[in-house]
């Protein structure tokens, strides 16, 4: 809602020194958002004057049309001599007032007027637009022209009021009577503690059965419906200067005098109006719900069809009008326009005005299923002062005789479904043990009286709220009334004592741990949208049935392009790579945590439970049984190197080894060790693909993969080349974890080492020859490393040698020679029957 | 020396003659000094103390002499070898430490190389800023509370008092999820728009009292610019208990904002609506850039609060009843205050992110510098 200061002067006596600024300060601890104020005119300096147009020549060759015009500005311009003005626009004649700006002038935006040579000649000043004055455009991109009666040499300056301030406020949705002057004074006056003059207190005539038929069949929809009638409207009648002026100021275009001034009196008292062109309404208008399929071309032009739930107004012929929201073209005020026979101006010379109230649910969808969303609606939505619904129509009646030079018809229409005032019953402490504050009674009853409401009573208040505030309801919405007049910023500061709290869960500590881990790793944490698309499956090379095909879509995604959400980490992590890599950092490490989203396929519609109470356990579960998987993942990318070459000696590239170190690393914080397996997996190369397992209760359980990504994926995503990749369930570790660690036992007997090189077949895993090793070993054995894989020409194509160092250790004793070396021998027995190894050298 | 023995008749020995024995002595003392490392200093010694060096050699006819005489000889002697022990382990030490200082200075390195072998990882900063909020709370015995990100309308909206079709509904703008079936079929589904459904959660699980946090992601359809996200990050406070008052709102947001940002900040409540709390207010806190300064000075414009002096941080206020109501709370007997603020934009005034758009892209080079903790 954009309100002019000097428009809302007229209902409150404000300090003549008031700002701007000042209102909005005040209006802000209150609980108006008053996002800006903006101030008009600023820097605007005269003479800016009112001038007659003398004569007009008209300048060839150049590219556009040129008119070079003598002015009458009086005595503006000290000489009383005609101004000659060069003037690039078309849309006036000789005889014709205009707006001179004359040399020495400053237009907004710091436009310093001068006398100029352009075109041949010298410009001494400018036909103003309104652009230029900074009213805003009018839509014709013209100059402005004057009504006729305005005197040569009067200062434009105050005629156009161009000198103001406009505070612009964002009204949130319960304040729907803010979108008023009216409303928004109430407010200044009480912020101010000065008398409102309220516009809505008008002599209204009774209703009487001689006004225009109505018949309302939705009374639930349509709760009240008032019809006036003027006649004999003048067609050249033109919309005052101060009437435009304020509409523009509020932000809307002027467009016929009978538009704007239903458009005012919505501005003044919040209660949008329709005018409807009498001639051509046939017969008593109607309130009623649309029938399926029903069409009716709205004033901006389109043609809709309605739904069965649309509040429509009818005619004998059917719909001229969506309820609140819109009216029809075919009942459209006619602009006035000169009659192609006798020359005269013909246009809509008698009108039915419209004051209706509306359900504002019934708007508010009518509104969103036509995407429609109209300053009328926007106040229906919001809700509209169903008192004021006669005031208004008198006002639009008022001016319409007034400025258009109409009749007041006699008839007053008005069907009002009867509803009782509204009162809420309230303790007189409420809004103190709300606040935290001692009000005290006789400050709770003045401040909800302010607000508009009739207070009765001593300890229990009932209080009758004001026709305007359909939002007061709940005892706590009285108390906000006094607690925001009384001021927020009078709030004292006391802090509560919760008892005492358990800290972090184990899967919370587990969650950050893992981001540690990683970050200590060198591992940078990079945050993904989740949105993505199938065709990034397809450059991963994941198969059709692959279960991360089942994603969760989005009605409305921001790209038709990426309408899922992601079911795996790794292609968020690899456009961030790949964007780093195109910003020229090429030795890259990232990693992400966080939920994956997985659809089953069967989620069936969560249910709209009612809200009177609390749900049961079963409907909670399926709300909840109706939302897709959301596991939490981690996962990491990899590419470049992985350890720089320096000073120190050669840098290493990052590989698959690291990808599934990464894996272990999380695992660990988990209090996982990870079990690890040959896989082949989309999107990694089928020969460096590890599974990632863990034990759950006993069974071994796939928590992730990792390994170097297929070269064709690599390819299709523009990825640097062994880009490499990790990524494992948190959840599933979490499940994996083994509880509190037992704590070693040390001994500090003497070590004995003993090292072993097995040969085994290309395709025998280590992990396969550990395990041998370490269970054959037996209980002496304290640790076992691999420190080499070797393969060469000695060992003969297809085999490898490992190279195991195997600590023995006895908890009571020194072990012996002999003692250590039958481990070994047991270790070794046990490699060679498992995986055909062979003992080398 | 003791006086001569008139009775004794004296047996010349010409080595144990004092003069002999400081001449000896001259001469190890000498060759001690004149030694210039340690392998000199080694020959010294065997020359001078070892076995057949002229002081032992000294020593060994003491035996020849009468026994009224060995004392003085012997005490003679002594005293010379005393002092050759003596100047050889002095110039012991000081040969070793001119050899430590030269090894020691050839073994010297240049520590200003740079190591930056493995690069440092980094967590992004929204996620430990949020744990650092979420601390502050933990801290004050409020526990850390989560939902799911993909969440039913239920707990997203109705619970939370936002009427179908009520205008409130449209102020966020929501993300639907898609149904099952046929096409069309609302699958009552969103992308929370919140962190406040949490709220909603944790009052339907547990028993009042209840105080928690719920830091976490959300999304709203807007397009990524520099200074809006489709998906941010809020931090939701949930307080419900008996005879909690704005007050005690008001209190708590006090003490969050100095924790988080130093002992002399402050915040200020406006009135404003949320489906949710009744009474609902704006909480902003003087603007950290600043601090209030640039309010009236032209000069020194403040690009972080648009010269305000103050920063919004987002809303709270009272649990609105109704909210009680439908999470089975008594709202007769507990009232409770909530508020919930945007993570990214207070990232951003607090560390001088200039654009929304590099805390979502990844950018090692934004993200490294802030380490493990900020």
């Amino acid at each position: 809602m954009r309100v002019p200061l000097s428009w809302l002067r007229e209902y409150v006596d404000l300090p003549a020194t008031a700002t701007g600024r000042d209102v909005q300060e005040k209006l802000i601890a209150v609980g108006l958002e008053v996002e800006t104020v903006e101030r008009l005119g600023e820097g605007l300096k005269g003479p800016l004057v009112v001038g007659q147009v003398l004569t007009i020549e008209e300048l060839e060759g150049f590219k556009k049309p040129i008119r070079f015009c003598t002015v009458d500005v009086g005595q503006a311009n000290g000489t009383g001599e005609p101004q000659e003005i060069v003037c690039g626009a078309r849309n006036f004649s000789v005889g014709d007032k205009v707006v001179v700006v004359l040399p020495g002038a400053v237009l907004p935006g710091d436009f310093k007027i001068a006398a100029r040579k352009t075109y041949g000649k010298t410009s001494h000043g400018m036909i103003c637009s309104g652009d230029e004055l900074g009213m805003g455009d009018d839509g014709t991109h013209g100059i402005i022209v004057l009504p006729p009666e305005y005197e040569v040499g009067t200062d434009a300056i105050a005629l156009l009021e161009l000198v103001d301030e406009v505070l612009d406020i964002a009204v949130t949705p319960d304040r729907g009577y803010c979108l008023s002057m009216r409303g928004v004074a109430r407010e200044t006056a009480t912020a101010y503690g000065l008398p409102l003059r309220d516009p809505a207190l008008l002599d209204v005539p009774p209703p009487n059965a001689g006004g225009y038929p109505v018949q309302v069949s939705d009374p639930m929809g349509c709760g009240r419906f008032t019809a006036r009638t003027v006649a004999g409207l003048e067609p050249e009648a033109r919309t005052p200067l101060w009437l435009q002026r304020r509409l523009q100021k509020a932000g809307m275009r002027p467009v016929s005098l009978a538009v704007d001034i239903t458009n005012y009196v919505m501005l003044e008292l919040g209660q949008p109006l329709h005018a409807y062109d009498r001639t051509t309404v046939s017969g008593p208008i109607g309130v009623r719900r649309a029938t399926p399929g029903e069409q009716l071309t709205t004033l901006d032009g389109t043609k809709r069809v309605l739904d069965a739930a649309d509040l429509v107004i009818t005619d004998d012929r059917g719909p001229i009008g969506l309820a609140g929201v819109m009216g029809g073209a075919n009942t459209e005020i006619a602009a006035a326009a000169a009659d192609p026979e006798t020359g005269r101006l013909r246009g809509t010379t008698d009108v039915v005005i419209e004051a209706a109230h509306f359900d504002a649910l019934s708007i508010a969808r009518t509104a969103r299923r036509h995407k429609l969303s109209s300053e009328a609606a926007k106040r229906f939505e919001r809700g509209v002062d169903p008192e004021a619904a006669s005031a208004a129509a008198q006002r639009a009646v008022d001016l319409l005789v007034l400025l258009a030079g109409g009749t007041a018809e006699e008839g007053v229409t008005e069907i009002v479904t009867p509803s009782g005032p509204r009162t809420i019953t309230v303790s007189a402490d409420h809004p103190d043990k709300v606040a935290g504050v001692a009000y005290g009674r006789e400050t709770v009853v003045r401040r909800l009286q302010q607000v508009g409401c009739d207070v009765y009573g001593q300890d229990e208040l009932v209080v009758t709220v004001p026709s305007w505030r359909p939002d007061l309801s709940e005892p706590n919405d009285l108390a906000e009334e006094v607690i925001r007049l009384e001021g927020y910023e009078n709030l004292p500061s006391t802090l509560p004592l919760p008892p005492a709290g358990r800290g972090l869960t184990e899967r919370q500590r587990l969650h950050r741990r893992v981001g540690r881990a990683l970050a200590g790793a060198g591992y940078v944490e990079a945050l993904n949208y989740p949105f993505t698309g199938s065709h990034v499956l397809d450059q991963l090379g994941i198969e059709q049935d692959d279960p991360r095909r089942a994603a969760v879509t989005l009605v409305n995604p921001l790209s038709d392009e990426e309408p899922d959400l992601r079911t795996t980490l790794v292609p968020g992590l690899l456009g961030a790579l790949r964007r780093n890599y195109g910003r020229g950092t090429h030795d890259l490490a990232l990693f992400e945590t966080g939920p994956v989203f997985r659809a089953s396929g069967d989620e069936k519609p969560a249910s709209r439970l009612v809200v009177d109470r609390r749900p049961t356990d079963d409907e909670i579960a399926s709300l909840d049984a109706s939302l897709p998987q959301q596991p939490r993942r981690a996962a990491v990318v990899l590419a470049g190197g992985r350890e720089q070459a320096g000073w120190w000696g050669e840098g290493r590239p990052a590989n698959w080894a690291d990808a599934i170190e990464a894996g272990r690393t999380v695992a660990r914080e988990a209090g996982v060790e990870l079990i690890v397996r040959q896989d082949q997996h989309a999107p990694f190369h089928p020969g460096r693909c590890a599974a990632l397992l863990a034990l759950v209760d006993g069974e071994e359980v796939l928590v992730g993969n990792a390994g170097e990504l297929h070269p064709r994926v690599t390819k299709a995503m523009s990825l640097p080349e062994r880009t490499c990749a990790m990524e494992i369930d948190l959840d599933r570790l979490e499940r994996a974890g083994t509880g509190p660690l037992r704590a070693p036992k040390i001994s500090a007997f003497p070590v004995a080492t003993q090292d072993v090189a097995l040969v085994v077949d290309d395709s025998v895993p280590a992990a396969e020859v550990e395990s041998a090793l370490r269970e054959g070993a037996g209980e002496l054995l304290e640790s076992l490393r691999l420190f080499d894989v070797f393969t060469g020409e000695q060992l003969g194509a297809g085999k490898k040698s490992l190279a195991y160092a195997l600590r023995f250790r006895a908890a009571d004793r020194t072990l012996t020679a002999e003692e250590a070396s039958a481990a070994r021998d047991a270790a070794v027995a046990t490699a060679v029957e498992r995986t055909g190894a062979v003992l080398r050298g | 020396m003791s006086a001569p023995n008139k009775s004794y008749d004296p047996v010349e020995v010409e080595a144990l003659k004092p003069e002999e024995i400081a001449a000896r002595l001259d001469e190890a003392l000498a060759a001690i000094a004149a030694a210039d490392d340690l392998e000199a200093l080694r020959e010294v010694k065997v020359a001078h103390t070892g076995d057949r060096s002229p002081l032992a050699l000294a020593n060994r006819e003491i035996g020849a002499l009468p026994p009224h005489a060995k004392a003085d000889a012997g005490k003679r002697v002594g005293q010379a070898r005393g002092r050759v022990n003596q100047a050889l382990k002095a110039r012991q030490e000081e040969l070793e430490a001119e050899r430590d200082a030269r090894v020691l200075v050839e073994e010297a390195v240049d520590v200003t190389l740079p190591y930056d072998r493995t690069p440092a990882g980094a967590r992004h900063p929204l996620t430990t800023f949020m744990e650092r909020v979420a601390d502050v709370f933990v801290a004050m015995g409020y526990e850390v509370a989560e939902g799911p990100e993909v969440e039913a309308e239920w707990f997203n909206f109705d619970a939370l008092n936002f009427v179908p079709d009520h205008p409130a509904r449209q102020m966020q703008d929501t993300f639907f999820v898609q149904g099952n079936g046929t096409e069309g079929d609302e699958s009552g589904v969103v992308l929370r728009t919140h962190t406040s459904p949490v709220q909603a959660r944790t009052l339907v699980d547990r028993e009042p009292p209840v105080y928690v946090v719920c830091p976490g992601r959300v999304y709203r359809t807007d397009e990524l610019d520099a200074t809006h996200s489709p998906v941010f990050h809020q931090i939701e406070l949930l307080a419900v208990d008996e005879g909690l008052t704005m007050a005690d709102l008001k209190g708590t947001l006090d003490h969050m904002v100095r924790a988080l940002f130093g002992p002399d900040m402050k915040t200020r409540l406006r009135p404003n609506y949320f489906p949710f709390t009744e009474p609902s207010a704006e909480m902003d806190m003087v603007c950290y850039v600043c601090r209030g300064e640039s309010v009236g000075n032209p000069d020194r414009p403040c690009r972080t609060c648009s010269s305000e002096g103050w920063i919004e941080l987002g809303g709270c206020g009272m649990v609105n009843p109704k909210v009680l109501i439908a999470c089975g709370v008594d709202p007769e007997k507990y009232s409770g205050f909530a508020f919930g603020f945007g993570i990214d934009r207070m990232l951003m005034f607090r560390h001088n992110v200039e654009d929304m758009r590099d805390m979502f892209e990844g950018d090692v080079r934004f993200t490294r510098p802030f380490g493990m903790e900020i």
